[in-house]
């Protein structure tokens, strides 16, 4: 797949101009990249190396420590079965068993016809909803496994309308006008803030 | 029972549906308390926090206030880091604050800026909570058209840019010194401290403030309120109210709003307002009181007020806030493993003790639970514990560079010595299990005989 398309190298440059330095945006543009192809592919992560100035092994080594990170094309949707303590307690073990049989799969893996990914994950913060899961991040509360069939029925006819392919992470983007922009703080200015000028402590009582 | 009517602080809007909208924001009073604070000298702010005595909700409970006083003075430029990384199994409160009340954080963060003097503030958010990123990106974007935040904020000489930030799926990250280093495009692993307090060398090495979303959400009420107002609320050492998540074998879960270090335990676990008891009238067997890595607690702990030092003495903590509840049905082995599943896959590998030694406990559980335990395998247990935390004490000894190794301890040192017989139950399911160890002489197999360890889940390593 491929590098970024010219509009998603626009967004990549917006983001890149809020953040002190280029490295710090590393994070944003992968999920960017993502978003585009599904995964990360190679050309994008080259593309995102050359944005913020660092090797394309720099990326690998960074996006490779990140469980959203997909190296390899996953499918259209990520089913995130959470089966941490709480969860645990309430039949996730149960839960993440019937999705295999259901799916013909074992967690880590997608189903033939490319729709659903498999997982088996840690706490997704839910914990008080357990037994839960995410799809493509999206949440499904106290499920069952009659609910779990009904999720992939409607995913697979294109009914989950809350649930955006896999890799688009939020449906509404950041925005900095340019006129109200403060601007990044460059590290190295050693500037002292507009509004401490003169405060004795210097905000360090 | 110590149930009190005190007032919700930071989930007063929750019963609005559109409390994330800065139209209901600013209907309840939303954004007074920043012209209030950049009405007042920014040490003045800094003092109001301090004389509230909030506690960081983040999980080490540190003074919000005596924190916006360490930056050393006269280092420029100071940021700010928001902690919104929320994953440690059984917690779930910074999420909710994120979907349902962003501009109160953002208020938070713009007071928190305007008193330390950060010249930039970052708010990182779990990467897989989609609804907080969109619903603070919305936010953020009302908040900057409507001159909230950006430059010269409500004609003042205050500028702050807030910018959200993506994490990517690590609960490591969650770390302060580690949330920096990922913050700065790297993999998230901790930092050394010293020398790398977040206060003095943080983001790119200038002075940072690391804070939790909870923490930061409890700031506008104060500044709007006062000091005195939140002092008043909990008891001597703990101020204020908190969110306790309460999770597993209870009637009703949910998250609650209490006044800080007046409810009890029993109070949470029982009452009908808040999780209603265990659910099937069944008995209680354990409940962790703080996180997966708090040490857990029984029966003779539900009379204790969720109070910090009443439970840092009582041999567990608070951490996150997060209570789960096991049931007398529960297999302890089974729990311990899997709490200890988790450290193992989230252990960042930086350090050999936590790296090695989660992994060793994570398999040796497993052998048991799967009926191929070891007679010596309990003091194999503890003993690769020890090498993690020396003396297995509590407050931990560390060896590691961060807290995350000695949190796997917590959960085997509270099941083996509560729970020892079920270990043995399991162990003694395998007719191998006296035989083989009595075969060696030795007493003790040693970790390095297990198999190449191949942990659950996470690839942080
Ligand atoms: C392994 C580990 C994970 C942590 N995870 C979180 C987290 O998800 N959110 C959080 O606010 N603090 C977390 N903390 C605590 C932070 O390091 C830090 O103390 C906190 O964000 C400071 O904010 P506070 O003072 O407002 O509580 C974690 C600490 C450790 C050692
Ligand atoms: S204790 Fe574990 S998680 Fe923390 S730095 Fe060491 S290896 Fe990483
Ligand atoms: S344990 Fe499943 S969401 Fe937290």
């Amino acid at each position: 797949m491929a590098r970024l398309s010219p509009e998603n190298e626009a967004i990549a440059r917006e983001i890149l101009s809020r953040y002190p330095r280029r490295r710090s945006a590393l994070i944003p543009l992968l999920h960017l990249a993502q978003e585009q192809d599904g995964y990360l592919a190679e050309d994008a992560m080259e593309h995102v190396a050359q944005l913020v100035g660092c090797t394309p092994a720099q990326v690998l080594g960074t996006a490779s420590f990140y469980e959203m990170f997909k190296l390899e094309p996953v499918g259209r949707y990520v089913v995130n079965i959470c089966t941490d303590i709480a969860c645990m307690l309430l039949g996730a073990d149960e839960l993440l068993h019937h999705a295999e049989e259901q799916l013909g799969v074992r967690a880590g893996q997608t189903t033939a016809d490319g729709a659903i990914t498999l997982e088996g994950v840690t706490c997704i913060a839910a914990c008080t909803e357990a037994p839960c899961l995410q799809v493509n991040y999206r949440y499904r509360y106290r499920m069952t496994p009659e609910a779990f069939d009904q999720l992939c029925d409607d995913l697979r006819a294109g009914r989950a309308e809350d649930v955006p392919p896999h890799g688009t992470l939020a449906t509404v983007r950041q925005r900095i006008p340019a006129d109200r922009a403060a601007g990044p703080a460059d590290p190295s200015s050693g500037a002292e803030p507009a509004w401490m000028k003169g405060a004795s402590t210097g905000g360090a009582a | 029972m110590a149930i009190t009517d005190a007032p919700k602080i930071v989930t007063s809007r929750f019963r609005y549906d559109d409390a994330h909208t800065l139209a209901r924001y600013e209907a309840t009073g939303g954004y007074q308390a920043l012209r209030k604070a950049l009405a007042m000298p920014p040490a003045a702010v800094v003092e109001e926090v301090k004389a509230a005595s909030l506690l960081g909700r983040g999980g080490a409970g540190f003074p919000a206030g005596v924190k916006w006083g360490f930056c050393p003075p006269g280092v420029w430029p100071r940021y700010l880091v928001v902690n919104g990384d929320e994953s440690e199994p059984g917690t779930y409160k910074d999420r909710m604050l994120m979907e349902r009340d962003p501009h109160q954080i953002i208020e938070g963060v713009l007071i928190a800026s305007y008193a330390v003097g950060c010249s930039q503030a970052f708010l990182y958010v779990r990467g897989e909570m989609a609804l907080a990123q969109e619903r603070i990106a919305a936010a953020l974007n009302e908040a900057y058209a409507a001159g909230y935040v950006g430059r010269n904020i409500l004609g003042s000489e205050f500028s702050l840019d807030i910018v959200l930030h993506w994490g990517a799926g690590a609960y490591i990250v969650g770390e302060e010194t580690a949330l920096i280093e990922s913050l700065e495009g790297e993999r998230g692993m901790p930092r050394l401290k010293p020398p790398y307090f977040p206060a003095a060398k943080g983001l790119y090495l200038q002075p940072t403030i690391v804070n939790n979303i909870e923490t930061l959400s409890n700031v506008p009420w104060i500044v709007a309120n006062g000091a005195e107002a939140f002092s008043a609320l909990g008891a001597e050492t703990s101020k204020g109210t908190r969110l306790f998540a309460v999770s597993g074998h209870v009637a009703n879960p949910g998250v609650f709003e209490v006044e800080y270090g007046v409810t009890t335990f029993r109070d949470l676990i029982y009452a009908p307002v808040y999780a209603g008891g265990i659910r099937g009238d069944r008995q209680l067997k354990a409940f962790i009181p703080g996180g997966a890595s708090s040490p857990w607690f029984f029966e003779e702990h539900l009379d204790l007020p969720l109070e910090k030092v009443t439970v840092d003495r009582a041999g567990s903590m608070l951490g996150s806030g997060a209570i789960v509840v096991m049931d007398e049905t529960t297999d302890a082995v089974r729990a311990c493993h899997r709490v200890v599943r988790f450290f193992a896959a989230e252990s960042c590998g930086k350090c050999t003790p936590c790296r090695e030694g989660t992994t060793w406990l994570e398999r040796i559980l497993k052998r048991i639970l799967d009926g191929q335990g070891r007679a010596s395998d309990l003091e194999l247990l503890l003993d690769v514990a020890d090498n993690i935390s020396p003396g297995i004490t509590w407050p931990p000894k560390q060896t590691t560079i961060c807290p995350l190794g000695p949190s796997a301890v917590s959960p085997v040192a509270s099941a083996i010595r509560r729970f020892r017989h079920e270990f043995e139950a399991h162990i003694a399911r395998n007719p191998k299990a006296s035989g083989a160890v009595d075969a060696t002489g030795s007493g003790a197999a040693r970790p390095a005989a297990l198999e190449t360890p191949v942990p659950f889940g996470g690839h942080h390593g």
